[in-house]
């Protein structure tokens, strides 16, 4: 990590992972989305709805990894003082709070035909909409910050302190037992969903999360030629 | 009740949004690297 604190030495990185991240993200999501649309089969209980799964589960764990990317950078600039982590962390929450969005959205439209609700208080529910505010905070929070010429400690510190709702998202399931299923994908412990239908899903699991990696690259990117216009211009005021 | 009005309008709002994300960061990400770009060469 500490190879690329060097903002040349990351560009140099960053320029050729954009597009590869870009390019395979959009071929694995696409072919990911079409599969679930067309070669699996419906379900028994929730017939054709259940194909909505290969886009919210990717979007679910999506808002929730940017969330840890933010608490990662934070430690990373707390801890570490890394040059790039402020950065990264401001970089991460656009790409994190879309993703929450989309979660929240298609998760909703599933559940009219599912639950017949389009939205119901439950553990799971309410903690994903909190960490979209979260987010909408730190945008706000970092921004405000960085136009006063912080270095974003105050929103590093927010980002930890988020980082709490994480894991009440994640047992939300376990502890409150309401209308959200409970965990039925697990690295470790296998699925309770057949293979027939799982299949596309690491497809587009991996081509979202390509997708996400490459927007925060371009942002990283983005913010770091705005710095140099910036102390160019004020070198050149002088 | 048919479930492909709700799937379709599902993938709709994940790909609208997605495409949109991508879209913003890519056109910012040119704009201020050229910006720098056009500043180097001055």
């Amino acid at each position: 990590m500490h190879a690329l604190a060097n903002p040349a030495r990351f560009l140099r990185f960053a320029r050729p992972a954009t597009n590869w991240l870009l390019w395979v993200g959009l071929a694995l999501a696409l072919a990911g989305m079409i599969a679930g649309l067309t070669l699996t089969p419906p379900d028994y209980l929730q017939k054709d709805s259940v194909r909505i799964l290969y886009i919210h589960v990717p979007a679910a764990w999506l808002g929730m990894a940017g969330w840890l990317g933010i608490a990662a950078a934070a430690v990373s600039q707390l801890v570490w003082r890394h040059p790039l982590a402020a950065v990264a962390g401001r970089a991460t929450a656009p790409a994190g709070a879309t993703f929450a969005a989309i979660c929240l959205l298609t998760g909703s439209i599933w559940g009219r035909p599912t639950w017949g609700t389009w939205w119901e208080w439950d553990g799971r529910l309410t903690s994903m909409l909190v960490l979209f505010f979260l987010y909408l905070g730190y945008i706000a929070l970092a921004a405000a910050e960085r136009e006063r010429g912080g270095e974003g400690r105050i929103a590093a510190i927010y980002g930890l302190v988020g980082a709490i709702n994480l894991p009440i998202i994640h047992y939300s399931v376990l502890w409150w037992r309401t209308l959200h299923q409970g965990q039925s994908i697990s690295i470790s412990g296998g699925s309770t969903i057949a293979g027939s239908i799982l299949w596309p899903l690491p497809l587009t699991m991996i081509g979202f999360s390509c997708l996400f990696g490459a927007v925060v690259l371009m942002r990283i990117r983005a913010e770091l030629a705005e710095t140099k216009v910036e102390a160019r211009l004020r070198r050149m005021s002088r | 009740m048919n479930p492909w009005p709700f799937v379709i309008a599902a993938y709709a709002v994940a790909i609208l949004l997605t495409a949109a994300l991508v879209l913003w960061a890519y056109r910012s990400m040119r704009r201020a690297e050229a910006a720098a770009d056009a500043l180097t060469r001055k």
